[in-house]
């Protein structure tokens, strides 16, 4: 045979690859395409350029009262001026730096959560879910080791927005699990049971919900019975979201294979240790989109908390606008209501996507 | 540690392992298995074959209560299986069991699932069990797949991993259901290779399987099924040259056929 020389890898030309390549591959292929790109190219800049323009280049920043705002952008000046209020709600102004301690704490805990290799993640975990919540009701709530004690009804904004939503998160995952294990139970009183208690509160809209827990609940309490409004709200929430739970991670479960119950029952685990070691971890994994789909939803539904009289982040912000200090500054408002929903609810999503591709395993049975 | 895997022994009185008694079962209507009778004695090489659908696999699942039985008694390692917890969770830590499809628990890698009924069940401290892991994946030829997961291995690999997970628990009972009929030809002999090794060790093993080289050279006894009954049992040369049942007969011809 003869002898040939291996040729050389060359590198490819510019006209396929890097962002020429992008471009004529994905934009411009053909005359039709080209003539779609540049009216899509259009439409953008026709839509976008007044909404960037409103909302940075025109917009006013820096003054304290609405004589600093220009009718030509947005006025920034009335969201940082009320920005206290939409944070802290009614909580008073001495106190609130309990509430930025937790904020700190939060933020501590969750930035390791990010990084690939940090040290006690574990650990943190473990506070996250047991300790945090501790800490964070003891600041709040106040009354012990010197605080002041500061009523529930004095909460508000983006923080009582935050409680109810990690509570109701924190609470209706474990639940919600329990719920689903016992609707598939062998042993027929629980799982008729789970089943109506599931049935019935994913029946019924969380308005309703809310509006019985605040206003029905006291009748069929003995006269005097003080339940507070806010504890109130939570049960009724996370009752709501934890039978949604169930449902998920019902359908995460019925997707593990029979051969694993027989192989974990095979090597003589018991019904918890198979669940815990062997099915959970698995059927988590799997509904881990639907989990965060129930929590992104749950978020979201605290908004609803405005029915029996609480003033979550949105409430704050509808409240604020009506002051006649500030004319015309719903449409700010609003807008910055809904960039906090989604900067929360985008960064659950993020965090899901990432979780998922690290707890894959390159496996498919 | 009592992980050294029992020694064949002579001279120790032959002591039965399993006794199933006029067993029966139904699933809804159908009966599956009917009366029957069975006796493994400690050290028994036992296969099970005959043609689907005939109550083999049920039959050997009942053994570690895969599978709940209506009627009769089954006694194994001394217990008499009831619906007692305690005792079915006795019983399944004796028993070893391989399947028809690995059932490796996907999200552990190799040596966690080999870890993980002898931390929970056997409460063995996790250095220990890791290095009684390591012992029974060296046994199977694979230490060197430990960290990885069950998914990046092929089927035979799979089913070694689950030999070896079995194993680990120390079990005095293996049963093995079909554990080469979802497998290549090529990876067949590896596994096979594996429970030849492990029977020469003298370990109690039930097998059902329609490998019938491997009947001849390891099994003590050949157990032929149908319809739910025993139809005929025999030591391997009888059964295989000179099969006294009818049915025995035209199945050994449809399966030796090729």
């Amino acid at each position: 045979m003869e002898d040939t020389q291996r040729s050389p890898d060359l590198a490819p030309p510019s006209s396929i690859v890097g962002p020429v390549g992008w471009l004529r591959a994905n934009l411009f292929s053909s005359p039709a395409n080209t003539v779609l790109s540049l009216v899509g190219l259009y439409i953008v800049y026709v839509l976008f350029v007044p909404v960037l323009d409103w909302a940075f280049f025109s917009a006013d920043w820096i003054g304290t009262n609405k004589d600093a705002c220009s009718s030509e952008g947005a006025c920034w000046v009335f969201v940082g001026q009320r920005m206290d209020f939409f944070i802290y709600g009614f909580y008073p102004k001495a106190e609130y730096w309990r509430i930025n301690v937790i904020f700190v704490l939060l933020a501590a805990m969750i930035v390791p959560q990010m990084i690939e290799k940090a040290p006690y993640k574990e650990y943190l975990g473990w506070f996250f879910l047991i300790g945090f919540p501790i800490i964070s009701g003891i600041l709040l709530l106040g009354g012990i080791f010197g605080l002041d004690a500061v009523p529930t009804d004095k909460w508000g904004g983006l923080m009582l927005t935050l409680v109810i939503s990690f509570v109701g998160i924190i609470a209706a995952l474990p639940i919600g699990i329990l719920l689903a294990l016992g609707r598939r139970s062998e042993m027929p009183v629980i799982r008729i049971i789970c089943t109506a208690f599931i049935e019935l509160w994913r029946g019924v809209p969380l308005i309703s919900v809310l509006f019985m827990a605040s206003v029905m609940l006291p009748l069929f309490l003995p006269e005097g019975t003080n339940f507070n409004k806010l504890l109130r709200a939570l049960i009724g929430i996370v009752m709501f979201q934890s039978a949604y739970m169930a449902e998920v991670i019902r359908g995460g479960l019925q997707a593990i294979p029979k051969g694993q119950y027989e192989a974990a029952a095979a090597l003589g685990l018991g019904y918890w240790k198979s669940m815990g070691l062997v099915i959970l971890p698995q059927a988590l994994k799997l509904v881990i989109p639907g989990i965060v789909n129930t929590f992104i939803a749950l978020f979201k539904d605290t908004t609803l908390v405005l029915i029996i009289g609480l003033f979550d982040v949105l409430q704050t912000v509808s409240s604020a606008i009506v002051d006649p200090a500030w004319p015309e500054v719903s449409t700010e408002g609003f807008v910055f209501a809904a960039f906090v929903f989604w900067v929360f609810c985008f960064s659950m999503s993020r965090y899901s996507i990432n979780l998922e591709r690290k707890l894959h395993t390159g496996h498919k049975r | 540690m009592q992980n050294t895997a029992p020694e064949a022994n002579t001279e120790a009185p032959v002591k039965s392992v399993i006794q199933l008694n006029n067993v029966h079962k139904w699933y809804g209507e159908f009966h599956v298995l009917k009366d029957i009778n069975l006796n493994v004695d400690q050290g028994e090489r036992i296969v099970i074959c005959g043609p689907s659908g005939s109550g083999k696999s049920t039959m050997i699942r009942c053994i570690n209560r895969l599978e709940e039985h209506q009627q009769g008694q089954i006694i194994v390692d001394g217990v008499e299986l009831t619906n007692d917890l305690k005792h079915i969770e006795q019983i399944r830590r004796e028993v070893g069991m391989c399947f028809q499809h690995f059932n490796l628990f996907p999200h552990l890698t190799v040596l966690e699932n080999l870890t993980l009924a002898p931390i929970w069940v056997r409460k063995v401290p996790k250095a220990e069990a890791e290095e009684i892991g390591m012992k029974y994946l060296e046994r199977v030829k694979i230490p060197e797949q430990a960290e990885k997961f069950p998914g990046q291995l092929s089927g035979g690999q799979q089913q070694r991993v689950a030999i070896a997970r079995s194993l680990c628990m120390n079990p005095k009972i293996m049963l093995f259901d079909e554990p080469t009929s979802a497998l290549d030809p090529e990876m067949i002999k590896e596994v096979l290779d594996t429970m030849v090794e492990l029977a020469e060790t003298g370990m109690t093993m039930l097998c059902v399987t329609h490998e019938m080289g491997f009947a001849k050279t390891v099994a003590d006894r050949v157990i032929f099924m149908d319809e739910g009954q025993i139809i005929e049992e025999n030591e391997p040369h009888q059964f295989f040259d000179n099969p006294q049942h009818e049915r025995t007969q035209l199945f050994l011809s449809q399966i030796l056929a090729h």
